[in-house]
C-alpha cells in the first residue's frame, strides 16, 4: 500500500467521524495536522537522486480500460502535496465556531482536501479526473450554506461553471484516450507522458484546445473567470482558502501533467491566443481588480489576475518558465489562503468589507495589520517570498523563449505582464491604506480586537513558509526541475 | 435449465400469489410481498445458471424465444427491478389504503402487491423476443399491466387522469406497432428479425420505401415507450399521477424493455448500407432532442416526481446517443451500463420519495426541505442518487455517461456530444435543486420525528447505496456480466 493512499484516507475518514458526531473541530485539526507531518515525512523520504515517480502502487480495476487505481507523485506531486495539506491544516485552523451543523462544514473542509490530495496524487487518468469533482459537491454546500452575501445564486452559478469546465475538460480527455494507438490504451499518465515525449500519442489541436479550455474554466482563464470572485467573496474563508489555494491549482498542475508532454506542438501552435488571453487575465482583470470597492471581491479578482502568470510559464514551455510556473502555484496557493484567512478575520472583526466603512485599523489592531503586510507584499512579488522567485523565473523564461535580436510575441506579452506587478501594487497598497491608516472608518470602533490567536498562528505559519521558500527556492525546485528535466 | 422455465416460474409465482391472497384473511397482507419478493429472488439466482450458448437452436421455439446473453441480462434487470418496487409497494401501502373505495383494512393491497409480477413475466419476454410477434404479444402484457396499476389509485384524480391518458396513448402506439409490423412483413414475408435480416440485402431498392416506412411507424411505438420526444408528452403527466412504485416500475424496467427491443430492431435493420444510411440520422434526431428536452424542461419543476420524469426523458435521450453510436465497437455494452446504472439510481431516488413522501404527505422538492435535519441516512441517499444522477465521478451514473459519450466521440457524432454536455450542466442544476432543498433549507416543522423505515426498505437502500459507489468505482465485476 502506497502511503499516498493514507494522505487521501485519512481526511476521508475525518470527515466521516466528523458526519458522525465527534467534536468536529479538534478531530478535523487532528487530522488535518496528522496529513500535514505525513506529507513532510513524505517529501523527506522521497528520493531526490532517483526522481520520477515514487511511493507507486497500483490496483488494476477494469483491465480491458486499462483503468487501475493507481497512486505516485513525483517532484511536482509531492510540492503541491505539500500545499494542499499546509492550506487544508491553516484553514481548519483559522475556521470560527461554526453554528449551523458544524460536523457537515468540516466534513466539506476535509472532502475538498480529499479530492484535492487524490487528484494530485493520482497517476491513473480517470482517478485524476474523478477526485477533482469529489470536491466539487462540498463547495456547493459550503457557499450555500455558510456562504455570505448572495450565497445561493453563487453557489449554483460556481457549480454549473465548474461542472461545465470539467465535462469539457472530459471531453478533451476521452479525446486523448481514443488517440492513443489501439493496442497502446492505457489510462496511467506515466506511460500517455512516455508516448507524448516519443511523439506516438499526438491527439491534434481539437483535443489540446478542449484540454485546454477545460482546465481554463477550473482555472478561471480570462475571459471564463467571472465565477471565481463572487464565489471566493461569498464562501466562509476557509472555504476561500481551501479553492483557491489548492483546487484552482488542479487545472494548472494538469496543464503541466498533460498538456506539456503531450501537446507541445500545439502549446507553441496556439501560444499568440493564450498570449492574448493571459494578458486579458493581468491587465483586465487587473484593472477590474483596482477598481473594487470591497476587499474580498478584490482577493478574489486578485487571485484570477496572478492565474495569468502562471499562464505565461506554461506557454513559454521552457525549464524555466514551468518550473517558474510551479513555483508561483505554491507560493500563490500559500499568499490567497493568507490573505482569505485575515480577509475573514477582518470581517469578523469590524463587520464589514467595504473599505469606505474601514479605515484606522492599524492602531487597534498592529498584529493583523503587520501580518497583512507582509500577506500583500508576498502577493505583490516582493524579494523573500517565494511569490518572486516564482513570477521572475517566468518573467524570464518567457522573455527567453522569443527569438533574439527582435521584439516578437512572447517578449511583448512579458513586457506587458511585467506591469501587472506594478498593478498589484497599486491595489494593494492602496487595500492597505484604506483598511490600516488614516481616519477611522464608521465600521472600527474602539473596542475593536487585534487578531485571535487561533489565526495568528496560522497565517505565520503560511508566510514563513512564504519566507523560508523565497529565500531558499532551491528548497522546492530541486524537486521541481527533474520534472520539466526533458524540455530545452 | 431450459430458459424456458423462468417465465413460466414467474407467471406460476404470480397465480399462486394471486390465489394465496384470495385465501389469506389478514389485512396487511405482508405475506404477499415477502414471498413475491424470496420467489423473485430465487428465479433471479436461476438465472445466473443459464448458459447462453447451451440453448438449442434448431428447437421449435428458438423461431421466436433467444435466451442469449443480452436477453438473460434483461431478465435479471426486470426480475431485479420487480424486486425493489415490491419493496417499495410495502413502503406505499398506506397510500394505497386511503385511496380505496372500500373501507376495508387492506382493500386492494394484494392485487397491487401481486400484478408487478406479471408485468415481470411480460419483461422477461420481451428480452426474449426475437420474432415481431413475440414483441408484440409480451409488449402488450406489459402494457396492460401497466393500464391498470397506474390508475390503481381510485380515489385519486390525479392517477385516473394518468391512467386515462397512458391507455389512450398507449393504445395508439400499439396501432403503430402492428402497422409497422405488418408493413415490415408484407416486404419481407417475415416475423423473425434474424430471417428478415437476412431477406434485408437480397430486396430490391423499390421496397426501401416501404421498409422505411415500416420501421419508422415500430420507431414511432417503440418511441412512446421509451419516451423518446417526440413522443414524451404523455411521461410527465402519466408519472406524476400514477402511485410512486409504479412511476419506478415504468420508468426503469418498462424502459429499459423498450430500449432492448429497440437495440434488435435497430441492429436487424442496419444490416443494409442503404437503410442504415437513412435510419442512424433520424435516431440522432431523435436522440438530440430527446436530450435537449428531456433536460431543459425539467429545469423549472418544482415537483420531484415529475422532475425525475422529465429528466427519465433525458437519460432515454443519453442511451439513445449510445444506440446511435451502435459503430462503435463498445456500444452496445455501453448501453446495457448506462441502463444498469440507471436502474440504480432511478430505484434509489423513488424509493426514498415513497419513503419520504409517506411521511411529508407529497413529492413536492418543498416536501423535502431540511430532510437532513430530520433523516440524515435517508437525505445521505437521495444525495447519492441525484449526484448518480447527475454523473459525477465514482458513482456509477458517472461511468455510465462516460462509456456512452467515449462511443460517440469515437464515431464522432459532435453535434450531439455538444448537445450532451450542455444538457449535462442543465442536469446538474436541476439534480441540484432536490440537494438544496434537502441540505439548504429550513424543515416546515423542525421538532418532527425520524421518518422511520420499514426493515426491508432499510436493507434494500443501503445495498442500492453500495451498489452505486461500487460499481462507480470498480466497474469490472458488472462489466463482466454484460454480454
Amino acid at each position: 500500500m502506497s502511503p499516498l493512499l493514507s494522505l487521501i484516507l485519512i481526511p476521508l475518514v475525518t470527515a466521516a467521524f466528523c458526519m458522525a458526531g465527534a467534536a468536529p473541530r479538534r478531530i478535523s485539526l487532528f487530522g488535518a495536522g496528522a496529513n500535514l507531518l505525513l506529507s513532510l515525512y513524505l517529501l523527506a523520504s522521497y528520493n531526490l537522486e532517483i526522481g520520477g515517480f515514487q511511493f507507486v502502487s497500483e490496483n488494476t480495476l477494469f483491465p480491458a480500460y486499462g483503468l487501475s487505481f493507481s497512486l505516485g507523485a513525483d517532484g511536482l506531486s509531492m510540492v503541491l502535496l505539500l500545499l494542499a495539506t499546509l492550506v487544508t491544516f491553516a484553514a481548519i485552523w483559522v475556521a470560527p465556531p461554526v453554528e449551523k451543523s458544524p460536523g457537515m462544514f468540516y466534513a466539506c473542509l476535509l472532502f475538498i482536501s480529499a479530492g484535492a490530495i487524490g487528484a494530485f496524487a493520482s497517476i491513473d487518468l480517470f482517478f485524476f479526473y474523478a477526485f477533482h469533482e469529489l470536491a466539487l459537491i462540498p463547495t456547493f454546500l459550503l457557499i450555500g450554506i455558510w456562504g455570505s452575501g448572495e450565497r445561493q445564486r453563487i453557489a449554483w452559478k460556481v457549480t454549473i461553471y465548474l461542472a461545465f469546465g470539467s465535462f469539457i475538460l472530459l471531453l478533451g480527455l476521452i479525446g486523448l484516450w481514443l488517440a492513443v494507438p489501439e493496442g497502446l490504451r492505457t489510462l496511467d499518465i506515466r506511460l500517455l507522458q512516455q508516448l507524448g515525449y516519443a511523439g506516438i500519442l499526438a491527439p491534434g489541436p481539437a483535443v489540446y484546445l478542449l484540454i485546454l479550455f477545460g482546465f481554463g474554466i477550473l482555472i478561471a482563464l480570462f475571459p471564463f473567470h467571472t465565477w471565481a470572485p463572487e464565489a471566493y467573496a461569498s464562501a466562509p474563508a476557509s472555504a476561500a482558502m481551501l479553492h483557491a489555494g489548492v483546487l484552482k491549482k488542479f487545472g494548472l498542475y494538469g496543464l503541466l501533467r498533460l498538456a506539456v508532454p503531450i501537446f507541445p506542438e500545439e502549446i507553441q501552435q496556439f501560444a499568440h491566443l493564450v498570449l492574448v488571453l493571459l494578458l486579458g487575465n493581468i491587465l483586465y482583470v487587473g484593472f477590474v481588480t483596482i477598481a473594487q470597492k470591497r476587499l474580498d471581491l478584490m482577493l478574489g479578482y486578485s487571485s484570477v489576475m496572478h492565474m495569468g502568470y502562471a499562464f505565461l510559464g506554461f506557454v513559454a514551455l521552457n525549464q524555466l518558465g514551468l518550473g517558474g510556473m510551479s513555483l508561483m502555484m505554491f507560493a500563490h496557493g500559500l499568499t490567497v489562503a493568507a490573505l482569505f484567512a485575515l480577509c475573514g478575520e477582518i470581517n469578523r472583526r469590524t463587520g464589514t468589507l467595504e473599505f469606505r466603512e474601514l479605515g484606522g485599523l492599524g492602531g487597534l489592531a498592529p498584529k493583523l495589520g503587520l501580518l497583512f503586510g507582509f500577506a500583500a507584499m508576498a502577493s505583490v512579488g516582493l524579494p523573500g517570498f517565494a511569490t518572486f522567485a516564482g513570477e521572475i523565473m517566468i518573467f524570464f523564461g518567457a522573455f527567453a523563449r522569443g527569438t533574439v535580436g527582435s521584439f516578437d510575441w512572447f517578449q511583448t506579452a512579458t513586457a506587458l505582464a511585467l506591469w501587472g506587478v506594478v498593478i498589484s501594487a497599486v491595489y494593494m497598497l492602496r487595500a492597505y491604506r484604506s483598511i490600516f491608516w488614516g481616519a477611522r472608518g464608521s465600521a472600527v470602533k474602539d473596542d475593536t480586537d487585534d487578531i485571535s490567536s487561533g489565526v495568528r498562528w496560522a497565517v505565520i505559519l503560511l508566510i514563513a513558509v512564504l519566507l523560508l521558500t523565497g529565500f531558499r527556492p532551491g528548497l522546492l525546485l530541486d524537486y521541481l526541475n527533474p520534472v520539466f528535466a526533458a524540455l530545452p | 435449465m431450459n430458459p424456458l422455465y423462468l417465465e413460466v416460474l414467474v407467471v406460476l409465482l404470480g397465480i399462486v400469489l394471486l390465489m394465496a391472497e384470495a385465501f389469506d384473511g389478514a389485512s396487511a397482507k405482508r405475506g404477499i410481498v415477502y414471498a413475491g419478493i424470496a420467489g423473485l429472488l430465487g428465479i433471479l439466482g436461476a438465472t445466473f445458471f443459464i448458459d447462453p450458448a447451451a440453448m438449442n437452436a434448431a428447437a421449435p421455439y428458438a423461431r421466436f424465444y433467444s435466451a442469449d446473453a443480452l436477453a438473460i441480462f434483461l431478465k435479471q434487470f426486470a426480475l431485479l427491478s420487480t424486486i425493489v418496487v415490491l419493496v417499495m409497494s410495502l413502503e406505499y401501502a398506506p397510500t394505497v389504503e386511503a385511496n380505496m373505495p372500500s373501507e376495508r383494512r387492506g382493500a386492494g393491497l394484494g392485487e397491487f402487491y401481486v400484478l408487478p409480477v406479471f408485468a415481470c413475466a411480460g419483461l422477461m419476454w420481451m428480452a426474449s423476443a426475437v420474432d415481431f410477434v413475440m414483441i408484440f404479444v409480451s409488449l402488450e402484457l406489459v402494457t396492460i399491466t401497466f393500464y391498470i396499476l397506474v390508475s390503481y389509485l381510485r380515489r385519486s384524480e390525479a392517477s385516473l387522469e394518468s391512467g386515462t391518458k397512458y391507455l389512450v396513448l398507449g393504445a395508439l402506439s400499439t396501432g403503430f406497432l402492428v402497422y409497422g409490423i405488418t408493413w415490415i412483413y408484407g416486404v419481407t414475408g417475415q416475423f423473425n428479425l434474424a430471417a428478415i435480416a437476412e431477406k434485408l440485402p437480397a430486396l430490391d431498392q423499390a421496397a426501401a420505401p416501404a421498409l422505411l416506412f415500416g420501421f419508422g411507424l415500430i420507431l414511432i411505438a417503440l418511441g412512446f415507450k421509451i419516451a423518446a420526444a417526440p413522443f414524451q408528452f404523455w411521461v410527465p403527466d402519466v408519472y406524476q399521477g400514477a402511485p410512486t412504485p409504479v412511476t419506478a416500475f415504468l420508468s426503469v424496467a418498462s424502459k429499459a424493455a423498450g430500449f432492448i427491443v429497440l437495440l434488435r430492431v435497430v441492429q436487424t435493420f442496419l444490416v443494409v448500407p442503404a437503410l442504415q444510411e437513412k435510419i442512424l440520422p433520424l435516431l440522432a434526431v431523435i436522440a438530440g432532442a430527446t436530450m435537449i428536452f428531456g433536460n431543459l424542461a425539467a429545469l423549472p419543476q418544482s415537483n420531484l416526481k415529475r422532475l425525475l420524469a422529465y429528466s427519465s426523458i433525458g437519460h432515454a435521450g443519453y442511451l439513445l446517443l449510445g444506440i446511435v453510436s451502435i459503430g462503435a465497437p463498445f456500444a452496445g455494452t455501453a448501453v446495457l451500463f448506462y441502463l444498469a446504472a440507471y436502474l440504480l439510481m432511478t430505484l434509489l431516488a423513488f424509493l426514498v420519495m415513497t419513503i419520504v413522501g409517506r411521511a411529508t404527505g407529497g413529492d413536492d422538492i418543498s416536501d423535502f426541505n431540511g430532510l437532513n435535519q430530520r433523516s440524515p441516512h435517508l437525505a445521505f441517499a437521495l444525495l447519492l442518487a441525484m449526484l448518480s444522477l447527475a454523473g459525477i465521478p465514482l458513482t456509477a451514473g458517472f461511468l455510465g455517461k462516460l462509456f456512452i459519450f467515449e462511443c460517440a466521440i469515437d464515431q464522432q457524432h459532435w453535434v450531439l456530444v455538444i448537445i450532451g454536455v450542455i444538457t449535462v450542466a442543465a442536469g446538474f442544476y436541476y439534480y441540484l435543486k432536490v440537494i438544496r432543498a434537502m441540505y439548504w433549507q429550513q424543515p416546515a416543522d423542525p421538532d418532527a420525528p425520524e421518518i422511520e423505515i420499514g426493515p426491508l426498505a432499510k436493507i434494500t437502500i443501503a445495498l442500492l447505496c453500495a451498489l452505486i459507489i461500487w460499481i462507480g468505482v470498480y466497474p469490472a465485476p458488472l462489466l463482466s456480466l454484460l454480454p
